[in-house]
């Protein structure tokens, strides 16, 4: 895979050509930039490893917003696998998952100390892993993307921890954000290919969903901008090849036959009323939650919050770009991550760490 | 192809069927995947997430896509 930036192409002229229409129309916002959000870890890496951020007009900020799943995980999730890890139960995760750093350690620092902890790369590994291990435990994590391989796995017997999460909530949470305001959304691609399209109508905010590619990003920030000039928001699906208009049905009645919505709590964004999915009580017995409740109890009173200053919970948030946080690339690293936005290949900082340079 | 990531999903052409596992050819890499959340058929092509097929792509579609990724 080449890393070279597109030329400065034509649909760059008319972003330019369109921003500053809008920049002229906007004079009274005190030259206030136009603020369009990506959500969706590929875009991130889209972004950064084409540096579409420095093809930009002055006036148009593009924002990572909180697309990646591992990085929106409560702290005190981790802790409470951790803590699991250490007294015995042995956890299956995803890759990315296993390096977030909790309060305490992390699950791959837990696996250092003697914990059975194993990285799997799907669900179906994880079931494999438990005619083994048959007390183990998968940490199901993600948006509503992985969310149908988790209730494919609990439908076949998998024990589960649930730290999934629905999307929207979050993007009503940002929009109601006072210190950020969003121009326009581009909408995740995969979690729409689950999810379908009605669902954003009801944010009154242009948003285009859009695949991965830099012209597909490229693309839908004109798209974005078209809407901004004729002062309307559709919902415009630019990834017509993956994403239909009702989603993949198989994937969410799976998802209902095994979850329900729940609070739940977003790293950066605080708890997010019916934003989480829990495990439905007819399935309680491959509920670790529920099954280990006595344990977590007692592991929830042990966490102490240990501020190690990483800005992940803003920087997911868009309202300081990883750069602007003191530790990144000084003692925050991909090596050596002091928070998950650093950790996940889809983060934002460990995004901007591996393609930063090509913005610049 | 990063397989430890949550978020990445890549499309491939099925080559068999079994059941719920399917193999699929990535490029030239095969693995097993699970299609229980399509209707698919040998030949056809889906863009596949965390071992799930997670949405078919007709012959085309495949294609812009791998040549995305590619490009």
């Amino acid at each position: 895979m080449k890393a070279s930036s597109p030329k400065k192409s034509k649909i760059i002229g008319e972003i330019e050509k369109k921003a500053a229409l809008l920049g002229l129309s906007r004079l009274g916002e005190a030259g206030r930039s136009l603020r369009f959000m990506e959500l969706c870890g590929t875009h991130s890496q889209a972004v950064a490893r084409y540096g579409i951020k420095g093809l930009l007009p002055k006036n148009v900020k593009l924002l990572s917003g909180p697309g990646c799943p591992v990085c929106v995980t409560d702290q005190e999730d981790v802790d409470i696998l951790v803590g699991l890890a250490l007294s015995g139960v042995p956890i299956a995760a995803y890759g990315d998952a296993i390096n977030v750093p909790g309060n305490k350690l992390s699950l791959d620092q837990a696996r250092q100390q003697g914990a059975q902890v194993f990285t799997v790369y799907d669900v179906m590994q994880a079931l494999a892993l438990k005619k083994k291990y048959p007390k183990l435990v998968f940490w199901g994590l993600g948006f509503e993307t992985t969310t149908p391989m988790t209730a494919w796995a609990i439908k076949n017997g998998l024990t589960v921890f649930s730290s999934h999460k629905i999307f929207p909530p979050a993007m009503a949470a940002l929009l109601k954000n006072k210190e950020i305001k969003i121009d326009g959304f581009i909408d995740p691609g995969h979690v729409s290919a689950i999810i379908g399209t009605e669902v954003y109508k009801k944010f009154k905010v242009p948003q285009v969903i859009a695949g991965f590619g830099a012209e597909d990003v490229l693309n839908a920030i004109d798209k974005l901008l078209d809407q901004l000039i004729r002062k309307e928001y559709l919902v415009e699906n630019e990834y017509g090849r993956v994403v239909r208009r009702q989603g993949n049905r198989k994937a969410q009645k799976i998802i209902v036959e095994v979850f329900e919505i729940g609070d739940a709590k977003w790293r950066g964004l605080g708890m997010i009323k019916k934003s989480g999915l829990k495990i439905k009580k007819k399935y309680r017995s491959q509920d670790a939650s529920w099954v280990y409740r006595q344990a977590i109890k007692k592991i929830r009173q042990t966490i102490k919050h240990r501020p190690t200053g990483c800005r992940c919970g803003l920087v997911l948030q868009g309202v300081i770009e990883s750069t602007e946080c003191p530790l990144f690339a000084k003692v925050c690293t991909p090596e050596n991550p002091k928070g998950a936005c650093m950790v996940s290949v889809e983060g934002s900082c460990n995004v901007e760490y591996r393609y930063g340079k090509n913005k610049r | 192809m990063r397989s430890t990531t949550i978020c990445l999903a890549i499309p491939g052409k099925i080559v068999a069927i079994n059941g719920q596992q399917a193999v699929v050819d990535f490029d030239g890499v095969r693995k097993e995947i699970n299609v229980s959340l399509v209707s698919v058929k040998v030949g056809e092509y889906v863009i596949v997430h965390a071992g799930f097929a997670i949405e078919k792509l007709n012959q085309k579609e495949a294609f812009e896509i791998i040549d995305a990724y590619e490009s």
